[in-house]
């Protein structure tokens, strides 16, 4: 069907000499799978920035008052560290790292609608990056508003708000290209005879996550224009002393911001369903159920955004209805989690490193999940609502769902990404560090958030000290875990043994094809006669 | 690598552009929404200060650049090209004269000390700095659009010349026409809520 004029058909993306040689020839390829790894590359440094910015927090909670950093400095950690993994780290995250590497594969497609347009769109998440950085770097000191630049004190402080401000808006923008590109993808470039519901879940995920993240960051991108007018031109739109509503900030916020957690756990939903079935070597329990509920979640989740603001100031009925469609959303995302436990059962079950990580995922999912059920209730959300509980959920969600499935979904495709395997032993005993670092780091958070301890602040009452101290052991361990991990796959990239074409059995379609992938995925777009995880042909 | 050509998909593509900037402007609808119901007075006579003259004509010439684009897309389709570039011509020449009126509108404003931060203007009422405050950013940012839209016509203008956009292959153009519909629809919005509606 695709002429090739190179001849490269035998020739893996990795090896590809195109016009350019070497890392202009990276950063010039408009391939799908280089993208990814550009993005993978970017994100992955980034979230080593992130994280220690994190432990720096952690060390300076070491002990009560002052121990590493001032009041200001812990400001500007908190702020950079949440601007650094919310928007440069999470957001993309999966979609842009696996969904730009495997979506086209795993629909049987050569590349995604608009090669040009995705490397684009990297291209102006650099800018985003840059402008982040900038606002470290130049002017009156880091922002200090937190990731959330609430009005009015993001446009009265004196720090260096604009490029930070402006960054998050141009990391939109970049994010909205990448979701376009997705729906028109799957839209229009589907295999012959992949019909809807013989898409894989993770395209499904990402599919659902792309319209939140066309609909939704536009929403956001305006609010933070505007308070880039209100830091210049003095416009007055949140700020009371001349009429403004700041509450209208936080909601204008949080009708982006909330959807946005959806665009983080989504695509990572998406990659657990593919490795359930696969290291269960069963077909996946309920797959319309699993694409349904991934759609609810999309919808639902424009519509709770309130839940953020139960203190801040709204009607009575506002936070009924905010509570009620709280608690609905949480539906969906039980029913996954029904879904896969009941794919697990009766299997004859491969464990291997990335079943690790799913597993811990699911385990970390349902206490982060349950423990936003306390915060969308009206009466507990007053009590622990800017508490170290908060930041304990949160984290339980974003670092152990989004960052586990990163790491499950990094493991699983790693032999296909590079054509090498990674050390299952050192990957194993990374991921078992990690694994108690994150819940020895997070767990007592949600205790010291009861009993009263408030976020942000680089200080505390004595009564939290233990608390805190074992929270602050378990940020080293999991650091360490993290580089353990990191270090084994950067080695096993380039030194690890060659991997087959379908080291652990999978179906889709991504396995048809060698390790790595050819330049152009497939010699033959081929054509689907069966849904994704079908087994049924294998003898039990 | 091989050229691959789906003029359904660039055209999904544009329509899911569209639906961010009718989101990005949405926000501001809703913050305009919110103001005017908390300061009905002001935003009455704040908004019948305004030229509803000038207003009107750059509505009837944005109508009449979204006719001519319009028309220049069928020529296109029939094989006129010459025609079709002719109407895009037009279509600039009506975009650059919305932007006149906007600058003498503006300039108007100025002139009686109605600026963003002026010390009129912070003299003047909540509700009268919140109406100026969304007039100008909301038609700022409407007049940027107008600004990115020329810059597309023009791109759509020389890909004419240089032969790459043509009777069998003008999606780029019917993309731009879209793009200007939208800004032109945009308007049509921004009109009424702040020149016509007491």
């Amino acid at each position: 069907m695709h002429e090739n004029q190179h001849g490269s058909h035998d020739v893996s993306y990795l090896e590809y000499q195109g016009k350019y040689k070497g890392l202009l020839g990276w950063l010039t390829s408009t391939d799908h799978k280089r993208i990814g790894l550009l993005y993978l590359y970017t994100i992955l440094t980034f979230f080593a920035v992130g994280a220690i910015l994190g432990m720096m927090m952690k060390l300076e909670l070491l002990a009560p008052g002052k121990t590493i950093m001032g009041p200001q400095a812990y400001n500007g950690f908190f702020t950079l560290h949440g601007i650094i993994m919310i928007f440069v780290v999470v957001i993309p995250g999966l979609p842009a790292v696996f969904g730009n590497f495997f979506l086209p594969l795993q629909i049987g497609a050569p590349d995604v609608a608009f090669p040009k347009l995705n490397l684009f769109s990297w291209y102006i998440y650099i800018a985003g990056i840059i402008l982040v950085l900038i606002s470290q770097f130049a002017g009156d000191g880091p922002p200090d508003t937190g990731w959330t630049f609430y009005a009015p004190y993001s446009f009265q402080t004196g720090t260096n708000m604009l490029p930070a401000v402006l960054g998050a808006f141009v990391l939109g923008f970049s994010s909205i290209l990448t979701g376009l590109n997705f729906i028109v993808t799957i839209h229009r470039m589907r295999a012959p005879g992949m019909g809807w519901f013989r898409m894989p879940l993770f395209p499904w995920a990402l599919y659902g996550t792309a319209w939140i993240q066309l609909l939704a960051t536009p929403i956001v991108g305006i609010t933070l224009l505007m308070v880039v007018a209100e830091r210049t031109l003095n416009i007055g739109f949140f700020d009371p002393a001349l009429g403004g509503d700041p509450v209208l900030f936080q909601h204008l916020f949080w009708i982006y911001s909330h959807p946005a957690v959806y665009i983080m756990i989504l695509p990572a939903m998406g990659a657990i369903s593919e490795i359930i079935p696969t290291f269960a070597r069963k077909t996946i329990f309920g797959y319309r159920a699993i694409v349904i509920s991934t759609i609810m979640i999309a919808f639902v989740g424009y519509f709770v955004w309130g839940h953020h603001m139960f203190t801040s100031g709204m009607s009575g009925t506002a936070l009924y209805v905010f509570s009620l469609l709280t608690f609905i959303v949480a539906i969906p995302s039980a029913i996954k989690v029904f879904n896969w436990i009941s794919t697990l059962h009766k299997a004859s079950i491969n464990i291997q490193t990335p079943f690790y990580w799913a597993i811990s995922f699911i385990f970390v999912f349902m206490v982060g999940g349950l423990s936003g059920l306390v915060l969308g209730a009206l009466a507990t959300d007053v009590h622990v609502h800017d508490t170290a509980f908060v930041v304990a959920h949160f984290h339980y969600i974003v670092f152990g769902g989004t960052g586990f499935a990163f790491f499950a979904a990094i493991h699983y495709w790693f032999p296909k990404i590079y054509g090498r395997m990674y050390d299952a032993g050192w990957a194993n005993t990374g991921w078992t560090i990690m694994f108690i670092g994150f819940n020895a780091l997070y767990a007592p958070m949600f205790y010291l958030g009861i009993t009263g301890m408030s976020r942000r602040y680089y200080d505390y009452l004595p009564e939290y000290h233990g608390g805190n101290i074992l929270s602050s052991i378990g940020a080293m361990i999991l650091i360490i875990g993290l580089i353990v991990v990191i270090t084994n796959l950067v080695r096993s990239a380039r030194k690890g043994e060659k991997a087959e074409a379908n080291p652990w059995g999978g179906k889709t379609l991504e396995w048809t094809v060698p390790s790595p992938p050819p330049l152009e995925n497939f010699d033959k777009i081929p054509t689907v006669t069966r849904g994704p995880y079908d087994y049924s042909s294998e003898a039990h | 690598m091989h050229e691959h050509r789906d003029d359904t998909a660039s055209k999904i593509g544009m329509w899911l552009f569209i639906f961010t900037e009718i989101l990005l402007f949405g926000g501001l609808f809703i913050v305009y929404a919110v103001y005017r119901y908390k300061n009905p007075v002001a935003f009455h006579l704040a908004g019948e200060e305004l030229n509803v003259m000038l207003g009107t004509l750059n509505t009837v010439v944005l109508l009449i650049s979204s006719m001519t684009i319009a028309m220049a897309i069928t020529a296109m389709q029939r094989g006129k090209t010459e025609l079709s570039l002719r109407l895009l011509y037009i279509t600039i020449f009506l975009a650059i004269l919305f932007m006149v009126n906007k600058y003498f509108e503006w300039g108007f404003k100025f002139e009686h000390g109605i600026y963003p931060s002026s010390e009129y203007l912070q003299s003047l009422s909540r509700g009268d700095i919140l109406f100026y405050g969304l007039y100008f950013f909301m038609t700022g940012l409407h007049a940027l659009h107008i600004i990115v839209g020329v810059v597309f016509i023009g791109f759509v203008v020389y890909y004419i010349k240089k032969g790459k956009v043509r009777q069998d292959r003008f999606v780029m153009l019917e993309n731009s026409g879209l793009y200007w519909h939208l800004v032109d629809l945009i308007w049509i919005f921004l009109f009424p809520l702040f020149y016509l509606i007491h």
